[in-house]
């Protein structure tokens, strides 16, 4: 038999908080509003030791809490607060059609799918419910061990390529 | 229906469009490097369906690729579906492939995500996934009516495409799964072709919810079927092929039955199966399924009372002269497919019979 993919990381407590999705709004809601403050002093004083803080930082709490796999664009708030990275197929628009009828993955059978939690943690959610329907473009591979932070200040994040945003447009037209 | 307008005006999107019941059939790419191992599988189902699914590498094992396929189809007349998975290319590769197909004649794309590289027979390889199903429509869509690739450089002619994709009600989340279907309808699925349907109530719950979102009118869905061969392979199936589900009742159904029989049996749960999907509001089609099992599925086709579906014959014909090429007739059409896959054999013959054919 062939050895089998990991499961993702699970960390004490970080269970309950993705299973309490409301704190964590409120969470990313206060930690956005002070690194969109913080972030740009900091990076006036020592751009480089600025962005190693984030990045080494976003590693350790995200990845205590999320298993983040720092693809440098994040949208937990609109997956229910689970990383969808953690997908064995890193699909960021919603379940592959190979879940098992007990709600597992189909690539790791002891791990729970991503977005089988991702939806029953939106649906407590109070502020990013629905953020969950919105069509997420395809991943910046170049962002990759980016801190999200940085990215979303910056507006790298949400740059996609040029023909995505037309097609997005004509969208809206609609 | 109200769907827009004529997307690619290819048979499959008139006939859903005119409101007849539509039957799509999978092929099964063969391992094999003989197109005549692709038209033999063609000749059975091209008789009693409106398009023929090419899969692309189905269940993560390694076949005839669904764009070898589908350039063998088109070259014969027939009406091909190709399926594009996001496990084995990236979006480079993708949007390549799509130019390619829609320059070869391919008039339909079936947009999935693709099973696990673990569930097939070389379960060491790279798992690729750039883009996931529901980008993969959008881009498709994009190359389509913005005319651009994802760069935004503009294509000198944009590709015709009836754009599809795939939809599992059978697997949880359950209440979220038309939600999802929405979401692909918004990235541009212009049809949907469900994952085998064992339990039609459950299916009948999924459209409800389908009709209340209004999903009905903007999408045909067609809904997967298939025979079972065995009581065996109805428990292979259910534990080892990703995403199938198969009630309780009907494996009890299938043991129950003496073993020689329970081909019989199998189909005959098909055919029930098509007729009382038949009789969902919102139901455009059925897409019927059987690994290996072409003439079942003719069988299963024929004794749902879906005949005739107005085959349409193998020409010879390069796929932009619709119309023009040398018509055969049909009784001529096995030993058509005989010679072609031999011209498909020698590339420098066969384009001197296309010239011909078109003069």
């Amino acid at each position: 038999m062939v050895a089998r993919m990991k499961e993702a990381r699970r960390m004490p407590g970080a269970e309950w908080l993705k299973n309490h999705p409301r704190w964590l709004e409120r969470i990313y809601l206060w930690t956005k509003r002070f690194v969109v403050r913080a972030y740009p002093l900091m990076k006036r004083i020592n751009p480089r030791f600025a962005n190693w803080l984030m990045v080494r930082s976003e590693e350790a709490l995200k990845g205590w809490a999320f298993n983040c796999q720092m693809c440098g664009q994040c949208i937990l708030h609109s997956t229910g607060m689970t990383c969808p990275m953690n997908c064995p197929k890193n699909l960021r628009n919603g379940p592959c059609g190979g879940v098992r009828p007990n709600g597992h993955c189909e690539v790791i059978p002891d791990m729970p799918c991503v977005w089988v939690q991702a939806w029953e943690r939106s649906r407590s959610m109070l502020i990013f419910a629905d953020e969950i329907k919105v069509i997420q473009p395809p991943v910046n591979r170049t962002l990759q061990g980016a801190s999200a932070w940085v990215t979303m200040i910056e507006g790298h994040d949400v740059q996609t390529p040029h023909g995505w945003a037309m097609a997005a447009r004509q969208e809206v037209e609609r | 229906m109200n769907a827009g307008p004529m997307r690619a005006g290819s048979r499959l999107e008139r006939v859903l469009r005119s409101g007849r019941f539509a039957v799509t059939a999978e092929l099964d790419a063969p391992d094999s490097a003989d197109p005549n191992d692709v038209y033999q599988n063609a000749l059975v189902l091209a008789e009693v369906c409106d398009a023929i699914n090419a899969t692309d590498g189905a269940g993560a094992n390694c076949h005839m690729s669904s764009m070898g396929c589908c350039a063998l189809l088109v070259r014969a007349g027939y009406e091909a579906i190709l399926q594009v998975g996001c496990r084995d290319r990236n979006r480079i590769a993708i949007q390549g492939d799509l130019l390619g197909a829609a320059a070869m004649g391919v008039k339909n794309v079936l947009c999935l995500t693709g099973d696990d590289v673990s569930a097939g027979d070389q379960p060491e390889a790279k798992r690729v996934f750039d883009l996931d199903s529901i980008q993969l429509l959008q881009v498709a869509r994009m190359m389509r009516d913005q005319g651009v690739l994802l760069s935004g450089r503009k294509l000198r002619t944009p590709p015709k495409f009836f754009l599809g994709a795939v939809e599992n009600p059978f697997a949880p989340p359950l209440d979220w799964r038309p939600l999802r279907l929405e979401k692909k309808v918004r990235a541009g699925a212009e049809f949907i072709q469900t994952q085998y349907c064992f339990d039609v109530p459950r299916l009948q719950q999924f459209m409800r919810r389908v009709r209340d979102l209004g999903l009905h009118e903007k999408v045909y869905i067609l809904v997967g079927v298939g025979p079972l061969r065995s009581h065996k392979a109805a428990e292979f199936m259910r534990d080892r092929v990703p995403g199938v589900w198969i009630p309780d009742d009907v494996i009890q159904r299938m043991a129950k039955t003496p073993k020689a029989q329970q081909a019989e049996e199998g189909k005959r749960i098909c055919v029930e199966i098509i007729q009382q999907v038949r009789e969902i509001e919102g139901v455009a089609g059925v897409h019927v399924m059987a690994y290996r099992q072409e003439e079942a599925v003719a069988e299963v086709i024929q004794r749902a009372g879906l005949l005739p579906r107005q085959p349409r014959v193998p020409r010879f014909a390069i796929p932009s002269d619709e119309g023009q090429g040398l018509q055969r007739s049909p009784q001529d059409a096995r030993q058509e497919v005989a010679q072609l896959s031999a011209l498909a054999s020698e590339p420098a013959s066969a384009n001197a019979s296309v010239q011909n054919g078109r003069l």
